[in-house]
């Protein structure tokens, strides 16, 4: 089949859009201002390894600064404001995000390593979504359930990981501020630059000085902020074991914690499922942003009868996923986002085998330099293996089978995390009844990874606590 | 061994002229259904508030903890798919059975708090009156909590709140009665299944509620109740990786070392309220949520 596929020409995205600057600094108070703790990191393109940016490290003294700043926005003017002018500067930044997509989503995909495709037509679109659909809040937070005088808590302290930078950015502050609180958010060690210019966006939309902080570093500064005495929230996106550090840092104090982390998501197919389209969600489930999603379908529970027909279509479409330049429009995979987390992709893919579950990946040619790895399926998984219960965060996908819906449910909600979920089958009653028993936060049925502001997201077990987006969200920012 | 000078109520009823001996109660645990003693074979002395010997109870061990968390897991799956007016049914049947033990929870108040009976009255009739609370929202939370959500694409989207598993509850010692009943009934209205741990000091009321909730179509192992030492008991609970959330209303000085045991597991964990709690309140979904997880259901509309 596949010499039958012509080849694609070059269609890369023109990186002249960007202007980087040779090195960035924390905003604080409303300026960006050099950082006291005298480090940087150097942010670095994962598709070519060429650096990108030196970007300051926050210190304790960073984070002191940021923290009163937050407070004496919060105390002066951001809490007492009339919600309908709060919700004004989020329609601000929202249009200002979409004026500036374009250049926005380069960045991104030059930060990150995701395919252009998917930061034009999903990162920045959702992200801009999040400031609309919570600027509308601002004022209307009486009738959002949670009781007729809702008051903001305070300073809020966010950590955001690597994988959707702005999106997640988007997540956390826009219901922050929404609901009155101010912020001081960690971007990612490894992708802290649009997080760098939606400083400037503060700035832009006249946000007053304090209300938004960002403090670059990697998990110190991190550390620093969330165990701030300063801080009345702590909102935490990120791997499991972090969160259980977090969780065991606040522990005892005043402080709110919600907490976003891994995930073990599985795919059930039936055998009555619509097959091209259940293979469209599977793929789409763990390949989509390199398997660096955390709501991933990373596990495929096939119903036996109709594996054999639905693996080798499944391959076949795997086949024809175009892996490259992440800056070239037709790209559907692209670069994994750190040569650390493609050793932990390795490490783990290496046990799948070692453990006796057999590997398969499509012939692609990797690039020469970057980090990269293939979209792999592992068939012959069982329980036991590592690949079928620990997060690999990687393009990688477990493949194991069931017979009975019963077994598919017991199969899929046989692991610690519970984010996360998948159901293909063409009868309601079945749907509704797989959907009922599955013990994760989100189940999509004849669809996968689908997002949006006005719907809450959110783990059960050890992929978290707390809601973000919808109604249910802003219940995290609210006393 | 010469027999003991009859103490406490026992002694009240010796007083007031009965000719016979008072038949005592051997308090138990109540785990699974069934009242077992401690498996430890420990127990410890019980008084009143004013000092008497009320009665001995039983000391739950780590095992006996680790019993009744499996207990109440193999419960939850069978409670939490009850209907909700099902569960608000057997939550009123407990309104029903403690209000005939009204006398009898009134005098275990007395003993327990000190207060005079009309306030110890009032506050059984309290404790029952929040069942029929919980009963009526056992049906309702769902539709107050969940809801459809308008996303911007051709999908039939829908959040609901589902309980969270077991619970372990940690009953406020300063309220033996309402108390433990503000703290455990919220958790098993929504389909939660509970290892309670009862007030320390005054556990008795507790052990006369696992009598009634014995006999009240409640499905054994949805509440288990341990008496003994918090102290000893709770940090095994904050840490049982099959315990899924945690209520330190009455963990006082034990709370911020729980809540940190808990974070290994990544329990929920309702803090206690560093002003106290007015059990009196009207408590709304105050104790629901911190309990219940949010699922929300994306399916695509079209033909």
């Amino acid at each position: 089949m596949s010499d039958e596929i012509f080849e694609y020409a070059p269609a890369p995205e023109s990186r002249s859009v960007v202007s980087l600057r040779p090195s960035y600094q924390p905003y604080i108070g409303g300026e960006l201002v050099p950082a006291t703790s005298g480090e940087s990191l150097t942010s670095v393109n994962p598709a070519d390894e060429e650096p990108l940016a030196e970007v300051a490290v926050s210190g304790e003294e960073d984070v002191d600064r940021a923290v009163a700043a937050a407070r004496r926005a919060f105390d002066t003017t951001w809490s007492a404001m009339p919600g309908a002018e709060r919700g004004k500067y989020l329609f601000r930044i929202a249009r200002i995000l979409q004026e500036r997509a374009r250049e926005l989503a380069v960045l991104e995909t030059l930060d990150n390593g995701k395919p252009i495709r998917e930061t034009r037509d999903l990162d920045l679109p959702l992200a801009a979504a999040h400031f609309f659909y919570h600027a509308g809040w601002a004022d209307k937070l009486p009738h959002a359930g949670l009781g007729p005088d809702p008051r903001p808590i305070g300073v809020a302290a966010q950590v955001i990981p690597w994988n959707f930078p702005l999106l997640m950015l988007a997540w956390k502050v826009a219901p922050a501020l929404a609901t009155g609180n101010t912020v001081v958010l960690k971007p990612a060690e490894t992708t802290p630059l649009t997080a760098m210019v939606f400083a400037e966006i503060c700035q832009e939309a006249e946000l007053p000085p304090g209300v938004v902080n960002i403090v670059p570093g990697a998990g110190p500064t991190g550390h620093t902020l969330v165990s701030h005495a300063g801080v009345d929230k702590v909102a935490f996106t990120g791997s499991t074991e972090v969160g259980r550090q977090i969780a065991a840092t606040v522990a005892g104090t005043h402080k709110r914690l919600t907490l976003e982390l891994g995930g073990k998501g599985a795919n059930i197919v039936y055998d009555d499922a619509a097959i091209d389209q259940a293979v469209e969600g599977v793929v789409a489930g763990v390949f989509r942003n390199q398997g660096h999603v955390c709501c991933a379908g990373s596990r495929l529970l096939v119903q036996e009868s109709v594996a054999e027909e639905f693996l080798p279509r499944l391959r076949e479409r795997i086949e024809r996923l175009r892996l490259g330049d992440p800056l070239d429009k037709n790209t559907d995979v692209g670069a994994i986002n750190s040569a650390a987390q493609l050793g932990r992709i390795r490490d783990l893919a290496a046990t799948g085998t070692a453990e006796g579950a057999e590997a398969w990946s499509p012939a692609c040619e990797l690039p020469e330099r970057g980090h990269w790895f293939p979209p792999t399926v592992f068939t012959g998984v069982s329980q036991a293996h590592r690949i079928a219960r620990e997060e690999i965060f990687g393009p990688v996908l477990s493949v194991l089978t069931f017979r009975t819906p019963d077994e598919a449910v017991a199969k899929a909600n046989n692991t610690p995390y519970g984010l996360s979920a998948g159901v293909w089958t063409e009868k309601g009653a079945r749907m509704l009844w797989t959907a009922e028993r599955l013990r994760a936060g989100v189940v999509w049925s004849n669809t996968f990874n689908k997002l949006d502001p006005a719907s809450p997201f959110g783990g059960y077990k050890e992929s978290g606590y707390g809601r973000e987006g919808g109604r249910h969200g802003l219940e995290a920012y609210l006393g | 061994m010469a027999e003991a000078e009859p103490r406490g109520r026992a002694k009240e009823a010796r007083d007031a002229g009965a000719a016979r001996l008072a038949v005592r109660r051997t308090a138990k645990l109540y785990v699974g259904g069934a009242f077992p003693r401690s498996e430890s074979g420990r127990s410890y002395p019980v008084t009143s508030a004013k000092g008497q010997h009320l009665a001995n109870a039983a000391a739950a061990s780590r095992k006996d903890a680790r019993d009744a968390v499996v207990a109440a897991r193999a419960a939850f799956g069978g409670w939490s798919g009850r209907t909700g007016y099902n569960r608000g049914q057997i939550l009123y049947r407990i309104a029903e059975m403690m209000e005939g033990r009204h006398a009898q929870f009134v005098a275990e108040v007395v003993d327990a708090d000190g207060v005079a009976r009309n306030k110890a009255a009032a506050l059984v009739s309290a404790a029952i009156d929040r069942w029929v609370y919980y009963a009526g929202w056992a049906d309702k939370f769902s539709q107050v909590i969940g809801g459809s959500n308008a996303v911007s694409g051709p999908y039939l989207n829908l959040s609901s709140p589902e309980p969270t598993g077991v619970v372990a509850v940690i009953a406020p010692p300063q309220a033996p009665l309402f108390g433990l009943v503000s703290v455990v009934a919220p958790v098993i209205a929504t389909g939660n299944t509970a290892v309670v741990v009862a007030s320390e000091r005054a556990p008795l009321p507790a052990v006369t509620l696992a009598e009634v909730l014995a006999t009240s179509d409640l499905p054994g192992g949805v509440a288990n109740i341990l008496t003994g030492r918090l102290s000893e008991i709770a940090p095994h609970l904050a840490t049982h990786a099959d315990v899924n959330a945690l209520d330190l209303a009455g963990a006082g000085d034990l709370a911020a070392g729980l809540e940190k045991d808990a974070a290994a597991t990544l329990k929920r964990v309702l803090r206690p309220d560093p002003a106290g709690t007015d059990w009196t309140a009207d408590p709304g979904l105050t104790r629901i949520t911190p309990f219940l997880e949010l699922k929300t259901v994306w399916h695509p509309v079209g033909v």
